[in-house]
């Protein structure tokens, strides 16, 4: 089922009687899911990413704009109606059922028709358990489970009824660094094995790049970028995109573009063609560093950090934003500098001019 | 863990509320025990009249086989088994409503609350005020100068009207505004109680029920009931103990009598019993009495126990 949001906008009402300001969660979002796909929503808290999902569920009402579900218009359905499922963050499983009539609950819940019988009901049940892979745990209570088996409950009782479409809040958070991982590829295996058209809303940049098709970058209630994730990892849309994405995170100085060079302080690093003379902000990723005795730039060593896979060099720099660039490198080779100084060149597909302005906006250059 | 060489501390702090609970109520039911067992005791013979007592068995098998006894037994019995569910369910319901509703919450709350600080002697005035009929009642061709704001309800409905509480009255009319008194009074408490247990229900739970599209009678009973069950054993326990005890609010409808004039005593309890047997200076038989009331309390609450480890989710 492909889900589209057409001007979706939700605007929450002032808390403060005497200012009358109003809080734009999401402002204008456009974006046409197509069908069978993961989607993560990405975006710092209070960028409105849950809240887009709550529409979407129907929970929340949108202040105006559409939503299709395929051709429907569920905008002003309610949420008993819509056929979706929804994976709470901290899974509001029913504390006084078991497993089993946790996952049992919705299908209890069809009329007429579209109920199961009891047999139908239980099977379908434990075929749901199995799909998660707790089928082993159906007569446990949920408070006789670690949270990793508690999430998989949760999504069981949300795939149980075969919605037309499954939304995950926040559906890794509660979980051990370890289990997420896991569970991340999990939730992944379950959505290509069923082909329900998934969205879930994630603040770990990682997890979203690492299991969805398409990632949806939010800051302020306005999508940033859309995109496959290697796509907007690298091509972003503005500065705020490249910051987000990425760990180590990008390294962004202030630089200038001086007679179709990029200069950061007075050293030359990219070759831009005929752009004009102006500020730019340079982001480089931690990748784009080549260690090169007679690279452009130079920079103050501060340390060497061995990862075994791969070594990060820490080194300062005048043009710098942060106070330590990280930059990373693959273990071979000698990691000793002289003189206390790191000369680089940089990979030019690695390097973003931004704006130097409000909106930060991409700088293209026609690298050659 | 205190030192030893601190404990006089302790003690001497904790010595004022231990004194009193000593004094208080530690003694009066060492007391109650023995004089239980005290056979024709008087408190008063014992200032300076006959101070011959024997020990044995003797007053409960009076307070036993007391005519008084059974009736009051049966009286008790029959306002708990029904106060204590209809109010339960009522206050459950009426909690769910208002808990669902924003606009005068607050006002209503307030309302529903009023009875529990109010006296009950007067509520059960203003009870027996609105259930009395003024008038010649019993006689062959009554006289009536008031029927009462109830038969006038009845009557303007079309109904014949009842003699509620006086002279002739039936005794299960009398129960019967006994007990709408008694589960209007018992309301508050339960309705406070359940709507602190359903504000701290995670709203998830709803929200959870709604995506898998639950009927609302479905919510109520799968959902709400189970994730309120300790409040609601707590209600209902309490509510048995509360029944047992029922006591001012058939004086404060019937008065010293408790029961209608042709039949005082009728609508007796088992307090009312103690109280009687007080009055008429005979403590071992009180004693007996309430050590009785004392039995049937815990096995009720035993039982109520034994239902709610398999029916409470905590």
């Amino acid at each position: 089922m492909k889900v589209v949001l057409q001007n979706l906008t939700k605007i929450f009402p002032s808390r403060n009687k005497k200012s009358n300001e109003e809080v734009v969660a999401v402002n204008n979002f456009n974006f046409e899911i197509p069908d069978g796909k993961l989607i993560g929503l990405l975006g710092p808290s209070g960028c409105g990413k849950s809240t887009t999902l709550y529409m979407i569920s129907g929970l929340l009402k949108p202040s105006s704009g559409k939503i299709f579900f395929g051709d429907d218009d569920v905008t002003e359905l309610s949420t008993e109606n819509r056929g979706i499922g929804l994976v709470f963050q901290n899974y509001a499983l029913y504390p006084h059922m078991t497993v089993k009539q946790n996952i049992m609950f919705p299908l209890e819940n069809l009329k007429g028709a579209d109920r199961p019988s009891k047999e139908q009901m239980l099977e379908r049940a434990y075929e749901a358990a199995k799909l998660v892979q707790i089928e082993q745990l159906l007569d446990r209570k949920p408070s006789e489970l670690s949270g990793g088996q508690q999430q998989r409950v949760a999504i069981a009782r949300a795939l149980v009824k075969m919605p037309r479409v499954l939304l995950l809040d926040e559906p890794l958070s509660n979980l051990d660094a370890r289990l997420r991982l896991q569970t991340r590829e999990e939730i992944r295996r379950i959505q290509k094995e069923t082909g329900i058209t998934t969205i879930f809303v994630t603040h770990d940049q990682e997890e979203a790049m690492s299991i969805s098709d398409y990632i949806v970058v939010m800051k302020s209630g306005l999508v940033q970028q859309i995109g496959a994730p290697q796509e907007v990892y690298d091509d972003p849309a503005n500065l705020f995109v490249a910051r987000f994405l990425g760990t180590p995170p990008i390294n962004v100085f202030t630089g200038k573009i001086k007679g179709g060079k990029v200069y950061l302080g007075d050293q030359a690093v990219l070759d831009v063609g005929n752009l004009p003379d102006q500020e730019v902000y340079v982001g480089i990723r931690p990748e784009g560093f080549i260690v090169d005795e007679n690279g452009p730039m130079i920079c103050q060593l501060q340390d060497v950090e061995v990862m075994g896979h791969a070594t990060s060099i820490l080194t300062t720099h005048e043009a710098s934003m942060n106070p330590i660039i990280r930059t990373l490198k693959d273990s071979d080779g000698p990691n000793q500098f002289k003189d206390g100084v790191v000369r680089y060149s940089i990979k030019p597909h690695k390097i973003f001019l931004f704006k130097h302005d409000e909106t930060e906006e991409r700088i293209r250059v026609e690298v050659k | 863990m205190v030192e030893s060489k601190q404990q006089w501390k302790a003690w001497l702090y904790l010595a004022p509320a231990i004194v009193l609970l000593l004094v208080f109520t530690v003694w009066p039911i060492i007391n109650t025990v023995v004089m239980a067992f005290m056979e024709d005791y008087s408190g008063l013979a014992s200032i300076g009249g006959e101070t011959s007592f024997r020990i044995g068995l003797g007053n409960f098998t009076k307070v036993a086989q007391n005519a008084d006894f059974q009736s009051a037994l049966r009286n008790t019995m029959l306002l708990c088994l029904i106060t204590v569910p209809v109010s339960t369910v009522l206050a459950l319901l009426i909690a769910v409503a208002l808990h669902a509703i924003k606009p005068l919450q607050k006002a209503l709350q307030t309302i529903f609350f009023l009875p529990y600080v109010t006296n009950s002697i007067a509520i059960g005035m203003v009870f027996a005020a609105m259930f009395n009929v003024i008038g010649s009642v019993g006689t062959r061709r009554p006289l009536i100068s008031s029927y009462g704001i109830i038969n006038d309800v009845i009557r303007f409905f079309g109904g014949n009207w009842v003699n509620w509480i006086n002279s002739g009255s039936d005794y299960w009319a009398n129960m019967f505004v006994l007990i709408v008194y008694i589960v209007w009074n018992a309301l508050p408490f339960k309705i406070l109680i359940l709507l602190g247990g359903l504000t701290s229900i995670n709203k998830q739970y709803y929200e959870a029920a709604k995506v898998d599209s639950t009927p609302r009678w479905r919510v109520l009973w799968r959902i709400t009931v189970p994730l309120l069950s300790p409040m609601l054993a707590y209600v209902i326990i309490t509510g048995f103990i509360a029944g047992f005890k029922e006591y001012t609010s058939i004086v404060g409808i019937y008065g010293e009598s408790m029961g209608p004039v042709h039949a005082p005593h009728r609508l007796n309890t088992m307090v009312g019993l103690i109280y009687d047997s007080l009055a008429s200076n005979n403590q071992g038989r009180a004693s007996a009495a309430a050590l009785i009331l004392f039995g049937i309390i815990l096995v009720v609450t035993l039982i109520n126990l034994w239902v709610s480890k398999k029916r409470v989710h905590y």
